[in-house]
């Protein structure tokens, strides 16, 4: 019992409350859903690297709980990886796989390899039996040449050379089935992604809002976060809603002033 | 009741905004037709005229709200011809509520809000459950976004209880322009945060001189 | 019915020009059953950083009382206070190291950064930590939270416009929540004072 008596913890899971959650199942309770992000991601490779792409509304249920997320997470300045499903999921592990890439670097002073990061990543999918429910697209350039992969959550992957996942998938693929060749230009190649993931923004009600790019060559990593915002609001009340002082009623009132902070006279302020 | 053993409805989504005032109603809705993640049309009119000064918006399931809507529009012919005049707004509220009713454990997969002018000439709102149960109101949203809709109206808007006596009237204090002007601002806000609400609104306008119907572009994400 | 609603709940946080509010309903229910009119759901870390948990009550908390132990052994081996991004994190991996057994709770961090730069963002109960420039809400007025927030909220309001808007927005969204509601406790956190009000709502 590592959680209730505050030690250290060791890191991985902790199944503390499985038991009680359990008994209030089953006494009726439902188990909450969780934030998922409905999402359209996709990768294509193009002649000197790959480009992905993502939009960016995470949704609970019907309702839009983030209008601007960012669904493609950083694994290493030569790979990224673009996230749908469970939004804790795909980001813790996104974050552990990056972290260890970070360590694996330290240790061999080399650049990472996207297999690594795969591997990383199907083996931890895999362990969990598609319980940690994180589909990805998962791109880079490394010492091999540029490489595009998708890891479903059961673990099992694939290398494309043009990738699309989540609810909007299939709008999407229709786009690169459709306009997807070889030997695409870095330009042509932001257009088709672009042009991939607003099909997934109009035609899926799971994602929406803007289009993140990132655009991975070697040597180099340029992540377009908010690429496009095809999504402005279509309406804005001319007079607004302002309500005046006092409008709401109070009860009562405390006012606390905080301590502000202590100035250093001389000498440098204390490194925080 | 239900002859099959498993769920014979779908949820097409779409939100229905009724407002009354005093001398005008402004009934909206917006013409997404969805069901799941999918989008079926961006322009469908959820809206239907039923008489003069009466007209319904309904969210749910589409064909419950087809076959409602051509219901209710086919027995007020039967009562233009037997009356000699067009239906009343109150009339056709109870009308819709026995329709309804009717259907009570087969029920229409249907949210209505009636709107229109009644017999004063005042505005009149009238807002229903799936089998028939309905007040007389001075607003009401219905369907997919009415929960993120419905605050802000009674903020705006708030109407005296009903349990005042004497009664007091529901309408809203807003003129017709600051009416829409709201209509038009709480569509754009449920749009934001509820997947089954955009494309565009329908926006209704009953007063005096006769129906207006106007719309304005909504997110199409 | 969902483990959320088994108390109910209201949370939500706001950014304005230089200060943040955070405010909460006041009741504890049993199911439909109001138990206590006087809960405390926003809670202090320190002087500058807030936290509201909405969901169950025994949880939110427990959750709590785990922070607050977490904070104090990070002041004392630092001898600082935490940053709101930090104690963000610390939130999110507490709650995702419960990933397969959650704590039913939804919490919402806002605080003051450096230079009292506002910082505000929620997460679901195992961690997806979500930022907003804007507002965040949470609990089982949500969805009302959500469409009274995006209808009333304004870019850079100064505190008392902040404070008018927050509570407006809570009021009228608790009043169509059957599970929320009896009032509501409002904080306006600016990088000088923090003003703590109890605000007037039906208590129906």
């Amino acid at each position: 019992m590592a959680g209730s008596m505050e030690l250290p913890t060791k890191g991985g899971f902790s199944f503390d409350l499985c038991r009680r959650n359990a008994m209030l199942e089953k006494t009726g309770h439902k188990m909450p859903g969780f934030r998922k992000t409905g999402t359209t991601i996709v990768g294509l490779v193009f002649t000197d690297g790959v480009v992905l792409g993502a939009d960016t509304r995470a949704t609970e249920g019907p309702i839009v709980a983030d209008k601007n997320c960012e669904k493609i997470h950083f694994m290493a300045p030569n790979i990224y990886c673009c996230g749908a499903g469970t939004a804790a999921d795909t980001e813790a592990v996104t974050d552990m796989v990056s972290s260890q890439l970070q360590l694996h670097r330290y240790a061999t002073s080399r650049e990472s390899r996207v297999v690594t990061a795969l591997t990383l990543l199907k083996t931890h999918l895999f362990n969990y039996q598609g319980h940690v429910s994180a589909a990805l697209v998962l791109g880079g350039v490394d010492v091999t040449g540029p490489h595009l992969h998708t890891v479903y959550p059961h673990g099992s992957t694939d290398t494309l050379p043009f990738a699309t996942m989540g609810s909007g998938s299939l709008a999407a693929m229709s786009v690169f089935e459709l306009k997807y060749r070889e030997g695409l230009t870095r330009e042509e190649g932001i257009a088709l992604v672009a042009e991939a993931i607003r099909a997934g923004i109009f035609n899926d009600l799971g994602s929406g809002s803007n289009v993140d790019v990132c655009v991975i060559t070697k040597g180099n990593t340029e992540y377009l976060r908010n690429h496009e915002l095809p999504n402005p609001r279509t309406f804005v009340s001319s007079k607004g809603y302002s309500f005046n002082k006092g409008h709401t009623e109070v009860l009562s009132t405390k006012i606390t002033q905080l301590k502000l902070k202590p100035e250093v006279a001389d000498g440098d302020a204390m490194e925080e | 009741m239900s002859r099959r053993g498993d769920w014979v409805y779908e949820n097409n989504g779409g939100t229905c905004v009724a407002i009354a005032g005093a001398d005008y109603c402004v009934v909206a809705a917006d013409t997404r037709l969805s069901v799941g993640y999918n989008i079926l049309t961006r322009e469908h009119s959820k809206i239907c005229e039923l008489a003069d000064k009466c007209v319904i918006a309904s969210s749910g399931f589409q064909g419950d709200i087809k076959a409602l809507q051509k219901n209710l529009a086919a027995r007020e012919l039967l009562y233009q011809h037997q009356h000699n005049k067009r239906m009343s707004c109150p009339a056709m509220a109870q009308l819709l509520s026995n329709t309804l009713y009717y259907k009570r454990f087969f029920p229409y997969y249907a949210f209505n809000v009636l709107g229109g002018l009644d017999s004063e000439g005042k505005g009149c709102v009238y807002s229903y459950d799936a089998v028939g149960s309905y007040e007389r109101t001075g607003y009401s949203a219905q369907g997919s976004g009415s929960t993120l809709i419905m605050p802000v109206l009674d903020n705006q808007l708030k109407s005296p209880s009903p349990l005042l006596v004497p009664a007091r009237d529901a309408v809203t204090p807003l003129s017709e322009s600051e009416a829409v002007d709201l209509v038009k601002d709480v569509f754009a806000s449920a749009t934001e945060r509820d997947i089954y609400t955009g494309d565009k609104v329908e926006i209704v306008v009953i007063n005096k001189a006769g129906t207006r119907r106007e719309y304005i572009e909504l997110r199409k994400d | 019915m969902s483990i959320f609603e088994y108390n109910g709940s209201a949370v939500v946080a706001m950014v304005g020009k230089n200060c943040f509010a955070i405010a909460s309903d006041r009741r504890l229910g049993v199911q439909l059953q109001t138990v206590a009119t006087d809960f405390q759901r926003v809670f202090k870390i320190h002087g500058k950083l807030y936290i509201g948990l909405s969901g169950l009550a025994s949880d939110a908390q427990t959750l709590y009382q785990r922070l607050v132990f977490k904070h104090k052994l990070y002041q004392l081996r630092e001898e600082r206070d935490m940053k709101p991004e930090t104690f963000a994190s610390l939130v999110s991996s507490m709650l995702y190291e419960k990933r397969f057994g959650p704590y039913f709770c939804q919490p919402i961090i806002a605080g003051l950064g450096q230079d009292d730069e506002p910082f505000i963002c929620t997460m679901d109960c195992i961690g997806a930590k979500e930022l907003a420039k804007d507002f965040v809400v949470s609990g089982t007025a949500s969805e009302s939270l959500y469409g009274a927030c995006e209808s009333m909220y304004k870019p850079n309001m100064e505190p008392e416009e902040l404070f008018e808007t927050i509570s407006q927005a809570l009021l009228s969204s608790v009043d169509r929540d059957c599970l929320s509601g009896w009032g509501g406790y409002v904080l306006i956190v600016t990088a000088t004072e923090v003003q703590e009000r109890v605000l007037k709502g039906r208590m129906d």
